[in-house]
């Protein structure tokens, strides 16, 4: 009896850890998560208006046109003075997809034409791709709103994160 | 033990410092802009909270068509929090519901000078911005 109680526990236990390895492999395979980088000025100028957007999800050339334009950005007036547009771009740049050295900037960079210069992540064909289960009446969902909302879905998106193993779309 | 606790208070005390470093009081605001308001207009004698809750619920068309009004985005009421276009939460306008709000002079700066032309198409007036402080603070 007591070996049979033993024989199935170890059971248990081997197939549990089967699983865990294998979704920490695949979680791998994904390359799980953006590279931890941060910034004080980016995290409260670009962060007060909107998700704060990875550096990472777009190459250098898309970062460098955008802040070249903050005063018609996106049909706001987003102006910072010199000095912290200076530190800003230099940050975007140093960690954009073309720089950042992970699988997933690395696909969103290989994804994009190079005579293309996205300014909006949801143009590159990576995001696309990854998101084109994704029917135009979710998009609009109150909790939603816009594919510019990353959060509403990946909680983890200020930080980089936008496990599959994460995703809650609202209702 | 002691020196230790001696030491982590005053790291606080000198984060708390820092953190502080730019932190005024509203009222200290409201003084340069009516110094400010002066100049624009000598015959300018106070700000009006009942002025500023006008400019802040007046609803305009935009030349791109769409309505547009501080309230838009901060809602009717200043204590509750707003949300951006780009849906992000914009925390409360009024001092009463948000202490951090009206106590950094480059950050109300910043966001009239952006704000202002996003919705008036205009820069606003030194008076226009007094007004809207004073709102503010007149919301317990």
């Amino acid at each position: 009896m007591t070996r049979k109680l033993l024989q199935m526990a170890v059971l248990i236990g081997s197939v549990t850890a089967t699983g865990w390895l294998l979704a920490d492999g695949h979680e791998h395979g994904e390359g799980k998560s953006l590279p931890q980088v941060s910034n004080a000025k980016w995290q409260s100028e670009c962060g007060s208006c909107h998700t704060l957007y990875h550096p990472g999800l777009l190459p250098e050339r898309s970062w460098r046109k955008m802040m070249s334009g903050l005063d018609r950005h996106f049909g706001e007036n987003a102006s910072l003075d010199p000095l912290t547009r200076k530190e800003i771009t230099e940050f975007l740049v140093a960690n954009s997809a073309d720089h950042a050295g992970n699988r997933r900037s690395a696909k969103i960079s290989q994804s994009t034409p190079a005579q293309s210069t996205p300014l909006r992540i949801s143009e590159t064909p990576w995001f696309v791709r990854k998101h084109d289960e994704i029917r135009a009446d979710v998009w609009k969902r109150p909790k939603i709103g816009s594919p510019a909302n990353c959060t509403a879905c990946h909680s983890g998106a200020d930080k980089g994160d936008f496990a599959e193993a994460r995703i809650r779309i609202p209702r | 033990m002691n020196k230790m606790t001696n030491s982590l208070a005053l790291v606080l005390v000198l984060a708390l410092a820092g953190m502080n470093a730019y932190a005024v009081s509203p009222v200290e605001v409201l003084k340069d802009y009516a110094a400010a308001a002066r100049k624009e207009n000598p015959a300018f004698k106070e700000f009006s909270a009942r002025r500023g809750e006008a400019l802040y619920h007046a609803e305009r068309t935009h030349s791109k068509g769409t309505k547009v009004s501080c309230s838009g985005c901060h809602t009717d009421n200043p204590k509750n929090p707003g949300q951006t276009r780009a849906h992000k939460q914009i925390e409360p306008m009024a001092p009463s519901a948000n202490p951090q709000r009206l106590t950094d002079p480059a950050k109300i700066e910043k966001w009239f000078s952006r704000n202002c032309p996003d919705v008036l198409e205009r820069a606003c007036s030194a008076q226009e911005k007094g007004d809207f402080i004073t709102y503010l603070l007149s919301i317990k």
